[in-house]
């Protein structure tokens, strides 16, 4: 199993002749991991299947190993390209090794009789991915996420060089969610597979992919590493997300902040007030928070749920106005949460803290919960 | 699947063949001890009543139910895989009924010309008869989602050529009546050596031909999008599936009439007898499995009122209802029908 490049030039695909996805062009390393990502109905099981060739392009070619997927015969293509798609798979009194080892069809002769190296080839698969102990076991009674992990055996038992792999990971608890992109991470750096496929989880899709696709509208509309694709904000505007917001350097999501001026005032920092912010949220309390550093554990998640943060630069000492703010914000809201531990208030941290903690002991003086 | 339930599945089927083949034999309303048929068999002098018995009517009889059983259980099969829906078949379908239908015109054409059709003209009417059908069907399920709606519309074709073809009947003179009477109905009765002889190689041709599809059926079976993966041609595929279940059930009707819950039952029955889906085990074994259940049925028909003769499909459907039944509880229980 070796990998191989793939290109993609101009490629506009869609149903019946009618547009979805116009002008797509991507080049692949072999090796690469490449997802797609983008609203639902986006396009981009299209675009899979059209690279799958279960999809005439209405334009622009799709090249592997600089051949055109025209020109490749049935068998070449599936020896070249497996998939796992989001229809399942119709089993009848299957064991999970036979699943897999439907994936040599394009191996094996006139009646599909499997040789040993077929055997080898499946049974190496399924340790891959760590489905050993499922081999006899009947594909229809084991877990989702067990299924969708035979399924990635079952691609891979077919020795393609490209992958492509459609939502793979919906259905999967955390857990398996990782062990699956871990298994393809192994895949392409260690079998040197080239990986296409398309995923929900944009925390996911950043942390596994060597390049991101984001298709919006009927175009591609970013291409790049993570790092050039997910700018800040550009998740919300991707998605069209009107409510609620996404931190897109970790991927967090946050429910829509609570409307309206703050009634509450959270005196936080490292860590601490994040779950105090989500409870004000679920309450539907609107809140600002302060003072917080840029570079606080806190920060991006008070930018995304409270209705004012009074902010100051990473590393840097707070200044007056900052300060005058705080106050101005204490004294408007009803309450006061400080969810800074003594020490972390005290002098040897920032003095400018605990300052503003006395100061809201003399202003809500007669307010309890402090 | 292990290999010793595959075994033991075989041997089981080809020792309930031998033993309802000669059963079928024996019994009647004249009963040939099974040592008298040897002899005939061997060649030796018997009464000739006894020898004509057995050897022109029992015998080919006999024969036609093996293999016409065996050829609808294996259309049954196909009509399954290519709709994927458990209770296809060619009855549910229609593509019995829209062949019996295009069988009856053309005999009513010929006898009214007093002419007798050939076995060639009669396979091709019905070969025509079961492609109007098949393509009816196909056009609906390309408008309905639903497996249990297209078998709804493959019922309704059913009953309008079944109408039209009582219509037919009704219509045809008095003296072909009798003939067309009993055809209609469905039985094995009155086939000769030369019906026998052009069935086995009409089916047999087709049995092998399936045969060698067994791993695109395999492919096929685990859906079209993978099937396609898996480099199988599937438009092409589809069309030589259609052909192939309409010939074999086309050939039934020709010969035998309209014989019902033969193809939906059987391949269930098979299945679970052998534990797995494998086409390489399910062709001969469905094709073995229909020969069995028809040799058992026209064993019934024939002795359970005698002399009087039930027809076929009174058997089959007693014995074949209750397993689509049963087919249905347990895929809704698992969910598996919309």
């Amino acid at each position: 199993m070796m990998g191989c490049s793939i290109s993609i030039e101009a490629l506009t695909v869609g149903y019946g002749g009618i547009p979805l996805v116009r002008e797509i062009d991507i080049r692949l390393k072999q090796g690469e991991i490449l997802t797609l990502i983008g609203p639902n109905g986006a396009g981009k099981t299209t675009v899979l299947k059209s690279i799958i060739r279960q999809l005439t392009p209405l334009g622009g070619a799709v090249c592997l190993r600089g051949t055109r997927l025209e020109q490749f015969s049935d068998g070449d293509l599936a020896r070249t390209v497996s998939a796992v798609l989001t229809q399942r798979l119709k089993t009848e009194m299957m064991t999970c090794r036979e699943v897999a080892a439907t994936g040599r069809y394009p191996y094996t002769g006139r009646f599909g009789r499997l040789s040993a190296r077929d055997k080898r080839a499946v049974e190496e698969a399924m340790e891959l991915v760590g489905v050993s102990e499922l081999a006899d076991v009947d594909f229809t009674k084991i877990s989702d996420g067990q299924r969708q992990r035979v399924m990635l055996a079952r691609a891979i038992s077919q020795e393609p060089e490209i992958l492509v792999l459609d939502e793979p990971t919906s259905f999967l608890d955390i857990r398996y969610k990782l062990e699956f992109l871990s298994a393809l991470q192994q895949l392409s750096r260690e079998k040197g597979l080239t990986v296409i496929m398309s995923l929900h989880e944009i925390d996911l899709a950043q942390r596994i992919s060597h390049k991101i696709a984001c298709i919006r509208g009927d175009k591609l509309d970013r291409l790049g590493s993570p790092e050039e694709v997910f700018t800040q904000g550009y998740i919300r505007e991707l998605f069209h997300v009107t409510d609620g917001g996404c931190e897109e350097r970790t991927g967090a999501l946050e429910l829509p902040a609570p409307k309206g001026s703050p009634r509450v005032f959270v005196l936080g920092g490292n860590g601490t007030g994040i779950p105090v912010y989500r409870r004000l949220q679920r309450e539907g309390i609107p809140f600002a928070a302060g003072i917080l550093w840029e570079n606080d554990l806190d920060y991006p998640v008070a930018c995304l749920l409270a209705a004012e943060v009074v902010h100051v630069r990473a590393f840097a000492g707070v200044g007056e106005q900052e300060m005058r703010r705080a106050r101005e914000l204490i004294e408007r809201c009803s309450r006061v949460i400080c969810t800074l531990k003594k020490e972390e208030t005290g002098d040897w941290y920032r003095a400018e803290l605990s300052e503003l903690l006395a100061y809201s002991g003399e202003v809500h003086r007669d307010e309890k919960g402090l | 699947m292990k290999r010793s339930r595959c075994v033991c599945g075989f041997m089981i089927l080809v020792l309930l063949l031998f033993a309802f083949f000669a059963a079928n034999i024996c019994a009647g309303s004249v009963r040939v001890p099974l040592r008298d048929v040897l002899e005939i068999l061997l060649g030796k002098e018997r009464e000739a009543v006894f020898r004509d018995i057995v050897t022109e009517i029992r015998f080919p009889r006999a024969l036609s139910a093996g293999i016409l059983g065996g050829a609808l259980a294996l259309s049954g099969y196909l009509l399954q895989i290519l709709f994927d829906n458990p209770i296809a078949g060619p009855f549910t379908l229609g593509i019995s009924s829209g062949a019996r239908l295009s069988v009856a015109l053309v005999m009513v054409v010929f006898l009214g010309n007093s002419a007798e059709p050939g076995f060639g003209v009669m396979i091709m009417a019905a070969f025509a008869g079961a492609m109007i059908s098949m393509g009816f069907v196909i056009l609906m399920s390309r408008f309905m989602d639903s497996a249990s709606m297209l078998i709804v519309s493959g019922v309704m074709i059913g009953y309008i050529c079944s109408a039209i073809t009582d219509l037919v009947v009704a219509f045809a003179d008095d003296a072909d009546i009798v003939n067309l009477h009993n055809w209609s109905k469905g039985s094995f009765s009155g086939i000769g050596w030369s019906h026998v002889a052009v069935m086995f190689l009409t089916v047999s041709a087709a049995v092998l031909a399936v045969f060698f599809l067994s791993k695109p059926i395999g492919a096929y079976g685990l859906g079209e999008a993978y099937a396609q993966n898996l480099g199988l041609d599937v438009k092409k595929f589809r069309i030589l599936l259609v052909l192939l279940s309409s010939a074999l059930s086309a050939c039934v009707t020709a010969f035998a009439g309209p014989v019902s819950f033969v193809g939906i039952a059987v391949p269930h029955m098979v299945k679970y007898l052998f534990r797995t889906a494998r086409p390489a085990v399910m062709i001969p074994a469905c094709f073995l499995g229909g020969g069995v259940f028809c040799l058992g049925c026209d064993l019934l028909a024939r002795i359970l009122f005698a002399p009087r003769e039930l027809s076929i499909s009174t058997v089959t459907a007693v014995l074949g209802a209750p397993v689509v039944i049963l087919i249905m509880a347990g895929k809704k229980q698992k969910g598996d029908i919309r």
